[in-house]
């Protein structure tokens, strides 16, 4: 649909303010709904049709501490000050998170003293409230830890959230607030003249553009490379995990890492907003090429079991939902790139691997309040009627029967259960359609629908049904993701 | 209300005939939008055999038993899920679109039946595509939504379901490449083996699996290969194969999920430890059908409904049932078996698998021979027991199958 720039135009000193933020993954969601606070054009221009469908749909979904980054790197700086900006986002935004705390275990002498360093590590970092604890007391306080555990650092400031929820939640506010939202959209090609940002190109059309934000996360190597400011690289890093069944609810009851190594976090179990227990991620490194490789292997998939299994001795696999891998996009310094280029209007987002997620609710802010209002000198004003409230779908596990009574009463489509093995109504379906999902994969992230035990087994069909009846489309046209991913192949007979 | 009866498949069906029969005031919730469970899908015929002594399809079977039913609006609730259960208070709390609605029955039948067990459970290495089904969701596409899953097939698993899917799905016009058992001989019942595959020239590999799936966002081919008696896979085997569509058929879950912490559970059925009354080990609550233990022919799942609907009605009217007097335990190569309690007081139906093939065999009950088989038993088929006579059968019995000669 081509846009009417004429209906938009917010004056700064003479100037209109037209910022394109390139990616609607966690960082660019964020950054979006930061600056939707303020009086711009603003649009956001995602390739995938839908929200979040990249890095920010499979990882750890862990809002971490912010201790283990080394003290002075951009890392350090955005993980403790994004962890404390939780409480007030998910309130604002109405997405799940719980500070669940987090304990590093050690199990050799060495490592005692590697928790050691974490928590001066910490403590430099602004982590407050960190503590080392007894074997005993992490018996007490987890009991299905290993008990060849000897020590563990505790901290409580740790958290577990859905970061495609958040991704989605920032995306609804901000378009709440008059942000425009391309999905399935792809950037071409960005023109600059001057080293001044001027045009921003795309498979569906061209737009004049004051200000890019290059959030493309895996591939904000190749958008800076459009803008001519190319002197970085992404690599992908895959993370392989395997997802247990809600069933196991309260094998443990926060996050548990093993001891870092130098080169990650390693494997992790983690229990999720929902109840699941998630195990991994591993770490591979990839080929630049293979920024579309998330498939499990044999090995990685052992391997997260092996080593999870270590912290944890009774995991049994025989409750698993399903495996899944992920991308972290790494670059050479394992470091964010935050912040203006040497292209005027052209501001990278960039390199966002492990605490990204934790980091991101800083980075919109700092980019925001620092880079564009700072650097770029740019005199943003607030607008008056900016609503930050975002409203998440009901759910029944979530709320009182009495409410849930109530909304039956209103719309008897959320007393019809669709998902039997997540309790996901009608009413909750047809709300995640309104709101933009288009997939059953769009409708699975927004509701929860079919992301349990049978996979879909009882509710795919159903959930198709509704979704070919609220958008009028054959239900042999609804598809899983993305464009060649159809579930169905005609019909049997006319 | 006095029976209220959750799931309205074969098994719920027919525990609600009986309790109406005997008298006493009975709900069926059914959380579908109509009952009938997987009947409604298994156009294919070879049910009622052993209780109508005709050969039906699913839908007539089901059909027979709305008969027996009558006023099927007087009983049957459709599109209520059950939220919960209190076994204490004995509430159980429903959501539908009349709201939540919480029933106080006096005796509770479970008829929750069985889910598939999803491929993504397997942890299958390679892509997460589209053309990855199971097959009773291929099942309900082509049956009921009229509907192909895609061109060329490959089906994992030979369970029943899975051989009867090759089987439809060739009559469709799908490509059917064949079927794959990780197992030495074939999940299902015989008769489908030879119905479904030989009769259509499907070839059956056993002792091989996928090893991996390929493809971008649509399916696009597996690699397939054999596995050694461990169910290790055998390097150098593995073979690509074009297919567009994998159809898994590797397993029924019996569903407890809303009793399963506070009756006491089988671990090897996976369902809720029962008695020659379909009493689990609360005592207003029954259970009948493939949520107890997965069954394979339908008219057992009848049977065994009968059975928890006449007693749970009993005991709605108040009678005092006879106390559990005897326990079975599980001896050599026995799998699946059931009850696993008695009474003592009434002859009854027991249901075993073993845990392996035997040509020749016997089943021992504490060191006494009870029953001969001449042919070859297989863990792919229930064998049944009419135990009548109790006498001499200690407390506990130990329950074993031994090859013989």
């Amino acid at each position: 649909m081509p846009i009417e720039f004429g209906i938009w135009l917010f004056i700064y000193g003479g100037v209109y303010m037209r910022v394109f933020v390139i990616g609607a993954g966690i960082v660019g969601s964020l950054i979006a709904r930061e600056l939707s606070k303020y009086d711009i054009e603003l649009h956001i221009i995602e390739k995938a049709p839908d929200i979040g469908w990249g890095v920010t749909k499979a990882n750890s979904a862990i809002i971490h501490g912010g201790y283990d980054d080394p003290p002075g790197s951009v890392r350090a700086r955005f993980a403790a000050y994004g962890n404390k900006l939780y409480d007030e986002l998910s309130k604002e935004l109405d997405f799940g998170f719980k500070r669940v705390g987090s304990y590093v275990v050690a199990f050799k002498e060495e490592e005692v003293s590697y928790l050691k360093e974490l928590l001066v590590r910490g403590e430099k970092n602004g982590v407050s409230n960190l503590e080392i604890l007894s074997s005993a007391e992490i018996r007490k306080r987890e009991p299905n830890i290993s008990d060849k555990a000897i020590a563990a650092l505790w901290c409580p400031t740790a958290g577990i959230t859905e970061p495609w929820e958040v991704a989605i939640a920032a995306i609804e506010n901000a378009q709440e607030n008059g942000a425009v939202v391309h999905l399935g959209e792809r950037v071409t090609n960005i023109i600059v003249r001057n080293q001044k940002v001027r045009k921003i190109i795309t498979n569906k059309g061209e737009y004049s553009a004051d200000i890019i934000i290059n959030a493309a996360g895996l591939f904000a190597d190749e958008i800076a490379k459009m803008a001519g400011v190319g002197d970085f690289e992404i690599f992908p890093r895959k993370g392989e995990y395997i997802l247990l069944d809600k069933k196991l609810k309260g094998l443990v009851n926060s996050v548990i890492f093993p001891t870092p190594t130098k080169k990650s976090k390693g494997i992790l179990v983690v229990p999720t907003v929902d109840g699941g227990i998630l195990l991994g991620p591993n770490a591979v490194d990839l080929p630049k090429d293979q920024k579309n490789n998330v498939k499990t292997t044999r090995e990685g998939l052992n391997e997260v079991y092996e080593k999870a299994k270590k912290l944890i001795p009774s995991i049994d696999l025989s409750l698993t939902v399903k495996t899944f891998a992920g991308l972290r996009p790494e670059t050479k310094d394992k470091d964010f790139i935050i912040g203006t280029t040497k292209v005027w209007g052209f501001v990278n987002a960039a390199g966002m691997r492990s605490p990204g997620l934790t980091a991101a609710p800083a980075i919109a802010k700092y980019i925001v309040e620092k880079v564009i209002s700072e650097d770029l000198k740019i005199n943003l004003t607030k607008k008056a009627n900016f609503n930050p409230y975002r409203k998440k779908i009901p759910h029944i596990e979530e709320v009182s029967l009495e409410y849930w009574e109530e909304l039956v009463k209103k719309d008897p489509k959320f007393g019809k259960t669709i998902c039997f093995c997540n309790n996901v109504s009608e009413g909750e379906i047809v709300e995640a359609i309104k709101r933009g999902a288009r997939t059953l994969d769009g409708v699975k992230f927004r509701t929860r629908a079919s992301f349990g035990r049978c996979q879909g087994g009882f509710c795919s069909l159903k959930i198709m049904e509704i979704i070919s009846r609220e958008l009028s489309i054959p239900l042999e046209e609804v598809k899983m993701n993305y464009e060649n991913s159809k579930i169905l192949n005609g019909k049997v007979r006319i | 209300m006095d029976v209220l009866v959750i799931g309205g498949g074969a098994a719920g069906l027919a525990a609600a005939i009986e309790a109406k029969n005997m008298g006493v005031k009975v709900l069926l919730l059914e959380r579908d939008r109509s009952t009938g469970g997987v009947l409604n899908q298994c156009i294919h015929n070879g049910f009622g055999l052993h209780v109508f002594k005709k050969e039906l399809t699913g839908p007539e079977f089901m059909e027979y038993l709305w008969e027996e039913l009558g006023d099927l609006d007087e009983v049957i609730r459709s599109n209520y899920t059950v939220l919960k259960i209190d076994h204490i208070n004995r509430e159980v709390f429903t959501l539908s679109e009349e709201g939540i609605i919480v029933f106080e029955p006096k005796a509770l039948i479970m008829a929750t039946g069985a889910r598939e067990r999803s491929l993504n459970s397997l942890r299958i290495p390679g892509a997460r595509v589209t053309g990855v089904y199971t097959a009773g969701v291929a099942q309900k596409m082509v049956n009921i939504y009229n509907r192909l899953p895609g061109k060329r097939v490959l089906i994992i698993g030979s369970g029943d379901i899975g051989l009867i899917m090759a089987r439809r799905l060739k009559i469709e016009g799908m490509d059917v490449v064949g079927v794959v058992e990780i197992m030495p001989e074939p999940g299902g019942l015989i008769r489908n083996v030879v119905q479904c595959l030989e009769d259509f020239n499907i070839p059956l590999w056993l002792s091989h699996t996928v090893f991996e799936i390929h493809g971008n966002e649509r399916l696009e081919g597996v690699t397939i290969g054999k596995v050694d008696e461990n169910l290790n896979m055998i390097p150098g085997t593995e073979k690509y194969i074009k297919v567009d569509t994998l159809v898994a058929s590797v397993g029924l879950i019996p569903q407890n999920e809303l009793i399963e912490n506070f009756v006491d559970v089988d671990q090897v059925n996976r369902g809720p430890v029962i008695d020659d009354f379909m009493r689990t080990s609360v005592e207003w609550i029954f259970a009948a059908g493939n949520n107890v233990a997965i069954h394979d022919l339908v008219d057992f799942v009848y049977e065994e409904g009968k059975i928890a609907g006449k007693f749970a009605a009993l005991y709605a009217l108040g009678e005092k049932l006879p106390e559990v007097k005897y326990e079975f335990k599980r001896g050599k190569n026995v799998g699946v078996m059931l009850p696993q309690r008695f009474t003592g007081t009434q002859p009854f139906k027991m249901y075993l698998r073993p845990r392996k093939s035997m040509s020749k065999s016997e089943v021992i009950f504490s060191g006494k021979t009870i029953r001969k088989f001449g042919w070859k038993i297989r863990p792919s088929e229930m064998i049944d027991l009419k135990i009548t006579n109790f006498e001499q059968l200690p407390k506990e019995v130990i329950v074993e199958v031994n090859e013989i000669g």
